[in-house]
């Protein structure tokens, strides 16, 4: 068997298997809209612990840490920084959203805005942001994806024809499984990942340097300026690394499958204890790093940083350990993948055609409609990955800008009386289209602040005066719960 | 909906104030510590000191649970 041939087995025994444990998983609950997109609300800590680190360590945790590590230097850094403090967030708010999501039955992120704010045409801007800020990062999954395989095959299959093989599957695992599939695939995803990244990340600075403190050692000697911000970079200083971590950290569990991934929890302690463990699984990421700064000094000059791990793995081991890691990988990439498909999937079946639309369509309709809609998500995002050129960070960091913006709605929307329909409303179009436009026209960092925080502090800003200009509106999460969901089909719990 | 204690929110300030807005005080390569840059090694102690600042505003949300606990079912053990 050559290499190529070696490795390319190895991970699709690696995908098969997890697949197949995905399925098993999935059909062992009758599949209502309920079980598909929220498990039940039944998930202790950790089942819990298993989605969250499956929606949250994906590729970009494989590669785009690496990648930046190589490409930038310094500003990489802002991926350590960011993760402890987002779960840090996450503690304060997702219990709340945990006990309003249990009291109205809420299934989506758009659902809290519609019980909370009166209006389905807010909820449906909410889902179709939201789902607009999924593309991006699906794309993120499936370049990696792409990167993976065309790497394993020593470049013998392109990244399309990658990328297409891959999602069919992930489509297919969606469709039958839903959340709960998803839970236990991160079982296996999370050891392999974990070992991957303990045992690369400490073995390769050995490999060639004898020791982690050596190689950066080497690494200062080389290229004095870049472990410090802005490293290799010429505007991502002490501002940008400030900004970018504040509005990471706030924007996290604002990503729509990460907000409603608290749904399916058993309580709002399981979250709150849940918050407490995650950062330490945040270890992976200087590992990530080491290697990839262990690459800026054994294989210089790659046009693509992103590509710095998986040239360094097939340099160093034999194919089959590069076979082992392309698996990992490649289910780095399926889990978050399938979680952001079916999330996407739903905002796009209940909160826009269902809302909208057809107001009459039962949830059996609306879970049908979802499982036509996965496939319409995965070609728009392998379209647009196979025709874009962005790297893994830059990609993550457009989304990130966007979902932000539904954070002032969330937090006034949990925590102040005051804040109303009108102004949400104003504060998320002013701060989405001021984050569009700087990303859209390059002004990223904008005079070395992160563009998506500016947009941020001022949708922050319009929501505020917009609701004191506004009549007070009722607190609706206290209402009764009745009329938040409209008549439920008889797989309703 | 009832607002997290001050107490739990002044933990929560510390990490943000250690990682977030002190970044020029940390970010330099001396004094290496068990051979990382010192950036490296600050950002990682961080990992396991955030959680243990959770914790602690855990803890007094936990005892304000226990105090004000209502009728209603507050999930489980």
């Amino acid at each position: 068997m050559t290499p190529s041939a070696v490795a390319l087995t190895i991970i699709f025994f690696i995908v098969g298997v997890g697949t197949a444990v995905g399925f098993y998983a999935g059909t062992r609950h009758k599949m209502t809209l309920e079980q598909w997109t929220v498990g039940g609300r039944g998930f202790g800590i950790v089942l819990m612990w298993l989605l969250m680190a499956g929606e949250i360590y994906t590729t970009f945790t494989f590669l785009g840490a690496s990648g930046w590590a190589y490409s930038r230097g310094g500003p990489a850094l802002y991926i350590i920084g960011y993760q402890p403090l987002a779960f840090l967030v996450s503690f304060y708010i997702l219990p709340l959203v945990w006990e309003a999501g249990q009291k109205h039955r809420l299934q989506t992120q758009a659902d809290f805005f519609r019980v909370r704010y009166g209006s389905k045409h807010l909820a449906a801007l909410v889902a179709l942001l939201g789902v607009v800020c999924i593309v991006p990062y699906l794309q993120l999954q499936l370049t990696g994806l792409g990167i993976i395989v065309e790497g394993a095959s020593f470049g013998g299959i392109g990244r399309a024809p990658a990328m297409l093989c891959a999602f069919t599957l992930v489509a297919a695992f969606v469709f039958f499984s839903g959340v709960r599939g998803v839970a236990w695939v991160s079982v296996l995803k999370d050891i392999l990942l974990l070992f991957a990244a303990l045992f690369v990340g400490i073995a390769v600075p050995y490999i060639y340097f004898g020791g982690i403190g050596p190689m950066f050692t080497a690494v200062i000697q080389a290229h004095p300026s870049h472990l410090m911000m802005p490293g290799a970079t010429k505007n991502f200083g002490h501002p940008w690394y400030i900004t970018s971590v504040f509005m990471t950290a706030v924007g996290f569990f604002m990503w729509p499958q990460n907000f409603a991934a608290s749904y399916s929890a058993k309580s709002g302690d399981t979250l709150r204890r849940n918050a407490m463990v995650m950062p330490m699984y945040s270890i992976t990421m200087p590992l990530m790093f080491f290697v990839g700064l262990t690459a800026l000094m054994v294989i210089p000059g790659l046009s693509n940083g992103d590509l710095s791990l998986l040239t360094l793995v097939r340099k160093t081991f034999p194919p089959w350990f590069l076979g082992v890691i392309g698996g990992a990988g490649a289910l780095t990439a399926m889990v978050p993948s399938a979680i952001l498909i079916l999330t996407a999937a739903t905002l796009f079946a209940k909160n826009i055609c269902r809302d909208l639309f057809a107001p009459n369509m039962t949830d059996r309709g609306v879970a049908l409609l979802a499982r036509v809609m996965v496939l319409v998500v995965t070609a728009a995002a392998l379209v647009s990955a196979i025709h874009s050129s962005l790297s893994l960070v830059s990609l993550l960091l457009v989304g990130y800008a966007g979902v932000a913006q539904f954070f002032p709605g969330v937090v006034l929307g949990l925590f102040s009386k005051r804040v109303t329909l009108p102004g949400v409303f104003a504060g998320l179009v002013t701060g989405f289209t001021v984050a569009l436009v700087l990303m859209l026209s390059q002004r990223d960092p904008f005079h070395g602040l992160n563009a998506g925080f500016l947009a941020f502090c001022i949708n922050f800003l319009v929501t505020g005066i917009v609701s004191y200009c506004t009549p007070v509106e009722p607190y609706r999460l206290d209402d009764a719960p009745a009329s938040a969901i409209p008549a439920e089909g008889p797989y309703a719990h | 909906m009832r607002r997290p204690a001050l107490g739990a929110i002044l933990w929560g300030v510390i990490p943000f104030a250690g990682t977030c807005f002190s970044v020029g005080l940390w970010d330099r390569i001396n004094p290496r510590v068990l051979g990382l840059p010192f950036s490296y090694f600050w950002l990682i102690s961080w990992l396991f000191l955030t959680p243990l600042c959770t914790w602690r505003a855990y803890r007094i949300e936990a005892k304000r649970d226990a105090a004000a606990r209502t009728p209603r079912q507050r999930g489980e053990a």
